[in-house]
């Protein structure tokens, strides 16, 4: 090697050493950036990361409650939980999705609704979640479905527990039914609180006693991979299951009162006076609660909320009727607490008059009454005497003391969506209509016409204050909380609401005789219904018109359109020394009150009160007229 | 002539360095077993892959540099040609393709030219004295880029910055002129804004993501963010062996590949962490010596450069398991489970101990 190569080498060498100098300072500096950023991780955020750490593994996972059964007061199970076979897919596990359902389908029967809804979840939910496809397998489908599942991936069948309402139709106006949570739903629960759960009471006692019927959550901590499966429990909290729901409701009752309804739409409500305990709360025509559980379908719902006869409307809770002259036993009172003298005598000409007005207000009986007292105006259900009486009394007086007695508000039921009915007033009819009050109308609301609007529950449950002398009390449909866990049963007392002082208590002792003899007197306009009962009891016909008859017209049943016909009410309590049971009864377009709608109460009360009830006697299906043939008037 | 410092060599492999390449291959068995979730058939093929890795080391510790140094514009030239290979049978049968199959056993030619192009490189540059000038530069960057277009053409966007570091240090070692690498550095700083602004909103969204993996948690940000609480939450003395929550239940994705430096951090802790690293530094530290003391300039450049880029690798794939760099496809060398790399990295430490070991012609 020459000189010159040999100083080249040098200087080349010491070109390459200094620049891996200058190399490793820099590495040098980038591994102390490396281990600052360690030691930052590593020590100064390590509770953070540890934390953080601590919160990916570890999961809660629910164990949804049994929810509460519903009994009746004899234990009779209204609503308790089947075991359902439902098929579920976790999606993460299957290969092909479309093929999967497309081959399923051959064997199991997959409504559009059960895809669709099942495509909704598929997005919301995670993939290593399983999903129900179908729920409530039939058996056929089951055994076909168990011979081929090694076919398949990532579906299984699952037994799972499924509301069922054993009675169907019989108690659904009482005891509603639960349907799968909806996104309305979602905005008002505690989503907690309903974690693994897919039901939720939508109507009836299965809404009003969601909290109770619900059950409490339990939790599984689980620690979970990445992809959420579970690699083993750590701890657990169980559920609790819903508390069960005993009902007042005599079933049995139930049935004998609905069947005696018959083909009518109204509704029957029966109370017993001293508790508020209602017996029977039917309100007809009912419907199956069952489908409603997964969701009806649409054609279905269509059919049951277009029918003329309205099932879905729960006459019973939020029917609003005209009293008609079931309302005469209060206004009764009225005449007495306002100090009229029960002898007082009215005459009925077959019809009433204000002065300066040639309206005539015409009496039931066309040939009138004669001369009327309290007791005979009642017993007779005299129309003259009650436009009489309310006229001199006044709407302002006439609207507080049936107030008093609870009509006008709701009566505290536990059920959702009571409403208040109406008791007119004046500042009502100002409020409502814009108008001034007439005279006439307060001559017509003597005979509980007009505005005055009640339900069935109203109807009963003032029958039954009468019957207590005024003591108001709460009706109520359950009689008590079980909890089977806790092994307790919590039982509902009574709860009085309120007593209507009178002047006199003989003003009920009066009233109540005069109403016996509705049924058990030789005039009474229900005389027929009273003929041999086992008991006493005090009762009230009402007629209520469903359209006004012009002056001078007559009505005549057979001429007009069903739908336009009288609604038939009656009121009783039985027995009339130790009242048991107070019935309302409410027959839509069943003519007078005491044809159809007491005869509906005699059995109820007969059925409640001796344990056997008549067989029913077949309707005549051509209407007589009865209208002049007796003493069954309002 | 003074005789050259012969060592005891034996099979002219070099001690110290072979001692820190089999510890670092010992922790990469023992951290496998872990992040392969105790698969004893994963670690069987990776103590194959390290047995072929020592073969070609051993074996290319025989060739002596001056032979290493002639066959530079072969090795690359055959290189460039296996890439167009690679891309034409890609092509054909229509998708990405990195392999060429071999019968035998599949091939990925791009790793060739981790070693090409700074052996070509360091041959092109020291046909002339040192420092290069601006002609040789750029020359010696189109044989750079070259292959770095070819493989970003694959596409695998890590190999290719692999091979353009490589390429790039030998260029630096070489004596680049401070001034260019200046010019170059505020060239592409003024560069940036400007293609900032050539982007569309998604890829600006999608490289905002790479450095801040918040702002898409289980998007794009997923596995810096698993893979920083996997860090974080092992703290001073880690979780144990096998223990890693982060780990054994699968929240660290690739994490026998890329992310294994995450479980490892989780399950030994900043200790383990800092023992790991010492051990790359003394690897690399020995990788520089050898460069140091190399016999000639082309034996200096091509060990600086294999040396300098294993630390590149190092940096890199540390700094993007701890989130202070972008993710992108860079191996934790020599631990993370994988083929290729392993063999290629085996072989520049083969290099490395044939400069090392090759001295008895010393020029005086």
């Amino acid at each position: 090697m020459d000189e010159l190569t040999l100083k080249d080498y040098l200087r080349e060498t010491s070109i390459v050493q200094s620049r891996l100098i200058s190399a490793a300072v820099i590495g040098v500096i980038l591994v102390a950036v490396l281990l600052l950023r360690l030691f930052y991780l590593q020590v100064e955020q390590y509770q953070h990361y540890a934390t953080l750490s601590q919160d990916n593994r570890i999961r809660l996972v629910p164990i949804p409650p049994v929810r509460g059964q519903i009994y009746d007061r004899n234990g009779v199970i209204l609503a308790e939980n089947l075991p359902v076979y439902t098929l579920e897919v976790t999606p993460d596990r299957v290969e092909n999705m479309g093929t999967l359902l497309q081959q399923v389908g051959q064997l199991v029967e997959l409504s559009e609704k059960d895809l669709e809804r099942f495509k909704e979840t598929l997005h919301a939910r995670p993939g290593f979640e399983a999903q129900t496809l179908k729920a409530g397998l039939t058996d056929d489908e089951v055994g076909r479905f168990a011979v081929n599942q090694h076919r398949f991936n990532g579906i299984e069948l699952r037994a799972r527990l499924q509301r069922h309402y054993p009675l169907g139709a019989e108690l659904v106006h009482v005891v509603g039914y639960v349907g799968r949570i909806s996104e309305a739903d979602l905005g008002q629960i505690d989503r907690a609180a309903y974690r693994g759960t897919d039901y939720i009471g939508k109507l009836g006692i299965e809404d009003r006693y969601e909290d109770i019927l619900l059950g409490t959550v339990g939790y599984e901590q689980v620690e979970t991979n990445a992809h959420g499966r579970v690699v083993r429990t750590l701890a657990r909290t169980s559920p609790v299951a819903g508390g069960n729901v005993h009902l007042n409701i005599d079933t049995q009752l139930q049935k004998v009162a609905r069947e005696s309804l018959g083909e009518f739409e109204g509704a029957v409500v029966a109370v017993e006076p001293q508790t508020g305990a209602l017996l029977a709360f039917v309100s007809n025509p009912v419907y199956d609660p069952n489908p409603f559980v997964n969701g009806i379908d649409a054609k279905s719902y269509k059919v049951l909320r277009e029918s003329s006869s309205r099932p879905l409307l729960n006459r019973a809770l939020n029917g609003r009727y005209a009293p008609g002259s079931t309302i005469k036993g209060l206004f009764a009172l009225a005449a007495l607490e306002n100090h009229r003298s029960p002898e007082y005598a009215a005459f009925c000409p077959g019809w009433f008059s204000l002065k300066g007005s040639r309206h005539r207000y015409r009496c039931w009986k066309r040939t009138g009454h004669g001369s009327m007292n309290l007791y005979n105006a009642i017993v007779q259900s005299c129309d003259v005497y009650f436009y009489q009486l309310a006229h001199s009394l006044g709407i302002d007086k006439l609207h507080d003391f049936l107030t008093g007695y609870g009509l006008g508000r709701t009566t505290g039921v536990d059920l959702e969506g009571e409403p208040s009915g109406l008791v007119p007033s004046r500042d009502w009819k100002r409020r409502a209509k814009g108008q001034p009050w007439y005279p006439g109308e307060t001559v017509i609301t003597g005979i509980g016409q007009g505005y005055t609007l009640v339900t069935p529950l109203q109807l009963a449950t003032v029958t039954g204050t009468l019957a207590n002398h005024g003591k108001r009390i709460r009706p109520r449909l359950v009689h008590s909380i079980e909890e089977p866990q806790a092994k307790t049963r919590q039982v509902l007392h009574p709860e009085v609401l309120e007593t209507v002082k009178l002047g006199n208590d003989q003003y009920y002792e009066r009233v109540i005789h005069a109403l016996t003899d509705v049924v058990h007197g030789q005039r009474g306009t229900a005389r027929r219904v009273g003929r041999g009962a086992e008991y006493r009891f005090a009762g009230k016909t009402g007629t209520a018109q469903v359209i006004g008859i012009a002056q001078g017209a007559r009505y005549d049943e057979n001429k007009i359109a069903k739908r336009f016909r009288d609604h038939s009410l009656f009121i009783a309590f039985a027995p009339v020394a130790d009242p048991k049971i107070a019935v309302a009864v409410i027959a839509e377009n069943g003519g007078s009150g005491s044809r159809t709608a007491a005869p509906i109460a005699r059995r109820v009360m007969d059925y409640f009160l001796t344990g056997s009830v008549e067989p029913l006697v077949p309707k005549k299906s051509k209407m007589t007229d009865l209208r002049d043939g007796g003493p069954d008037q309002t | 002539m003074v005789d050259p410092i012969k060592r005891d060599d034996f099979w002219h492999l070099d001690p110290p360095l072979l001692a820190g390449l089999i510890l670092l291959c010992g922790l990469s068995l023992l951290i496998l077993y872990s992040a392969g979730g105790e698969d004893l058939s994963l670690l069987f093929r990776q103590g194959v892959r390290v047995l072929i890795g020592f073969t070609v080391l051993i074996a290319l510790a025989q060739v002596p540099p001056e032979t290493l140094s002639r066959w530079s514009p072969h090795i690359f030239g055959v290189g460039l040609g296996l890439l167009v290979l690679v891309l034409l049978v890609g092509a054909i049968g229509h998708g990405a393709q990195r392999w060429l199959n071999l019968g035998l056993f599949r091939f990925q030619p791009a790793e060739i030219m981790k070693l090409g192009v700074p052996m070509m490189v360091a041959w092109l540059l020291t046909r002339k004295t040192l420092p290069p000038g601006w002609r040789d530069v750029l020359i010696a960057l189109g044989i750079v880029v070259a292959p770095v277009l070819l493989v970003v053409l694959q596409p695998d966007l890590g190999t290719a910055v692999l091979i353009a570091v490589s390429g790039l240090i030998a260029i630096f070692l070489a004596g680049l002129r401070w001034r260019y690498l200046l010019l170059a550095l505020a060239a592409l700083a003024a560069a940036g804004p400007f293609s900032w602004s050539m982007l569309h909103e998604y890829q600006q969204r999608r490289i905002v993501t790479l450095f801040d993996p918040w702002s898409d948690p289980l998007g794009a940000g997923y596995h810096t963010i698993q893979s920083i609480i996997a860090v974080g939450s092992g703290g001073v003395y880690g979780k144990g062996w096998l223990n890693g929550s982060q780990s054994q239940l699968e929240f660290i994705p690739e994490r026998s590949t890329d992310f294994i430096f995450a479980v490892f951090g989780e399950e030994f802790g900043l200790i383990g962490a800092l023992l790991l690293i010492s051990l790359y530094i003394f690897v690399i530290s020995r990788g520089i010596y050898i460069s140091f003391y190399a016999r000639d300039t082309f034996s200096r450049l091509v060990a600086g450069s294999l040396a300098l880029t294993f630390f590149f690798y190092l940096f890199v794939n540390i700094g993007m398991v701890s989130g202070i760099l972008p993710v992108v496809g860079i191996p934790l060398p020599l631990v993370s489970y994988g083929g290729t790399s392993m063999v290629t990295l085996m072989a520049g430490f083969g290099i490395l101990m044939s400069i090392h070991t090759h001295k008895k012609f010393m020029p005086k």
